[in-house]
């Protein structure tokens, strides 16, 4: 019961370590430099792969919101909270990322014509109320409920708004997509998928050591108020300090 | 359930006929916004995306006055525990609130819309007029879903008044942008529709995909 979140948590963070460095060998010293970008291209196999993690932590934090309220079991919320947190603080780098990738590439730190950095904005926003949303519910079995609501009509709007912005324009920049994925060529394409590897690999990581943390503190939490409640029901039997 | 629900929407507009609490005050809110824009742009008369978005804009933030107070009476009086008392079904009351919403959305822009037309817009409202109704009217209801599902999910929480816009708006987002481009042509000077299908289909997506969502996941919510 204590290592259910711990399990087989040794092997993945070699196995994150291991990818990570393949993934920073492979961007400096294997994928080509950009023709007309240059050397800030690069910045492409951190910044892409860390939104396709982040918006997948958000969905995955919906889908497992499902769960606890199909299922009533509160380690579903507590996974769903961290899976959103993480992705949280991925978008941060997601949006830190762009603004100078943006800079870089086209002079300016923030673009609205770009639908994928909008739509990312818009979505970072919504989740950042999640946590005054979570944080002012006292009850902490209400609280789950409450944010799990919250994490599934999130979940399903994130494909809506990416849908709406490419929508809203469409009608004046027609463009081409999948630019990221269908013509890459084959060096910078292993590198790209090398590094999204990574970045799930932390992702998980991150997201088990987190929960481990949480669950241990909570069973600290528990095991603390259990002696204080035997300390004041047999205060004889109570060590003596000093 | 429709019953049900028929019986707490008529209870919420008594409620709202008699205390005229939410209505007039959104309505208020729009004719001070649309000064405060005169004023803000320096413009007299305003058309195209301006225009468009000025109007959208402004029903929106009405609309989070409408939202935040949608559960105030049950909350402040009381009354939330005689409902969850009885036993009815939770969606009955899902579907009695985003009625009232959209009631309220539907009088609001009765008002708001020609005082629009009066105060800030440089063409004629009429030629846009049929085309802009079915606009308001697929916006109304995904406002009311969402306005519903965002009002219940912040009732529970301390700070309510804060929740509801910064959860609301972001939101919206899809609504705002379906609604405003469909919108934007047709208040230029020779009003003509454009891309006014796509739109339309996404606003009536974007409105089914969240009574759905709503549907399903209300019953979490105000289930002690």
């Amino acid at each position: 019961m204590e290592r259910v979140y711990s399990k087989g948590f040794r092997p993945l963070a070699i196995a994150t370590v291991l990818t990570t460095v393949a993934a920073f060998a492979l961007i400096f010293f294997y994928a080509p430099l950009d023709a007309d970008q240059g050397f800030i291209q690069k910045i492409f196999y951190v910044h892409v792969p860390m939104a396709i993690v982040a918006l997948c932590g958000f969905v995955a934090g919906g889908v497992m919101a499902i769960r606890h309220l199909r299922t009533g079991e509160r380690s579903w919320d507590m996974r769903s909270y961290v899976a959103i947190h993480l992705s949280i603080i991925l978008g941060t780098g997601v949006l830190i990322t762009g603004a100078i990738w943006a800079k870089a590439s086209w002079g300016h730190w923030w673009v609205w014509d770009e639908p994928v950095l909008v739509s990312f904005l818009i979505v970072f926003l919504l989740y950042c109320v999640y946590y005054p949303l979570r944080f002012s519910i006292e009850d902490p079995e209400r609280q789950a409920r409450y944010s799990s609501v919250f994490a599934i009509a999130g979940g399903a709007f994130v494909p809506i708004n990416f849908t709406a912005v490419r929508m809203a324009e469409a009608v004046t920049h027609p463009r081409v997509l999948s630019q990221t994925g269908g013509n890459l060529p084959g060096e910078m394409r292993l590198t790209f998928l090398v590094s999204l590897l990574a970045m799930a690999l932390l992702f998980v990581t991150l997201w088990k050591l987190e929960l481990t943390s949480k669950h241990a503190s909570a069973q600290l939490k528990r095991l603390r108020s259990r002696l204080e409640l035997r300390a004041e029901e047999h205060p004889a039997a109570q060590p003596v300090t000093r | 359930m429709i019953r049900t629900a028929g019986a707490i929407l008529r209870k919420d507009l008594t409620i709202e006929l008699r205390t005229k609490e939410s209505v007039p005050a959104m309505t208020l809110f729009t004719v001070t916004v649309y000064v405060l824009f005169h004023f803000g742009l320096d413009r007299d008369s305003l058309d195209g995306e301006l225009a468009s978005g000025v109007l959208w804009v402004t029903l929106l933030l009405a609309s989070v006055i409408g939202v935040s107070r949608l559960f105030a009476a049950e909350r402040e009086q009381g009354g939330i525990d005689a409902l969850l008392l009885a036993p009815v079904d939770r969606t009955a009351l899902f579907v009695a609130k985003a009625a009232a919403l959209f009631l309220y959305l539907l009088v609001l822009e009765l008002v708001a819309v020609p005082a629009f037309g009066l105060l800030l817009l440089g063409p004629d409202l009429l030629a846009a007029l049929p085309e802009l109704l079915a606009i308001l009217l697929l916006a109304d209801v995904g406002l009311a879903a969402v306005g519903a599902l965002v009002s219940a999910l912040a009732a529970e929480t301390r700070a309510r008044e804060l929740i509801v816009p910064l959860l609301l708006l972001p939101l919206l987002v899809p609504l705002l942008i379906g609604a405003a481009s469909a919108t934007a042509p047709l208040l230029r000077a020779g009003a003509a529709p454009e891309d006014l299908g796509r739109h339309l289909v996404l606003l009536g997506g974007y409105d089914l995909v969240f009574l759905l969502i709503a549907l399903a996941v209300f019953d979490f919510l105000l289930e002690d």
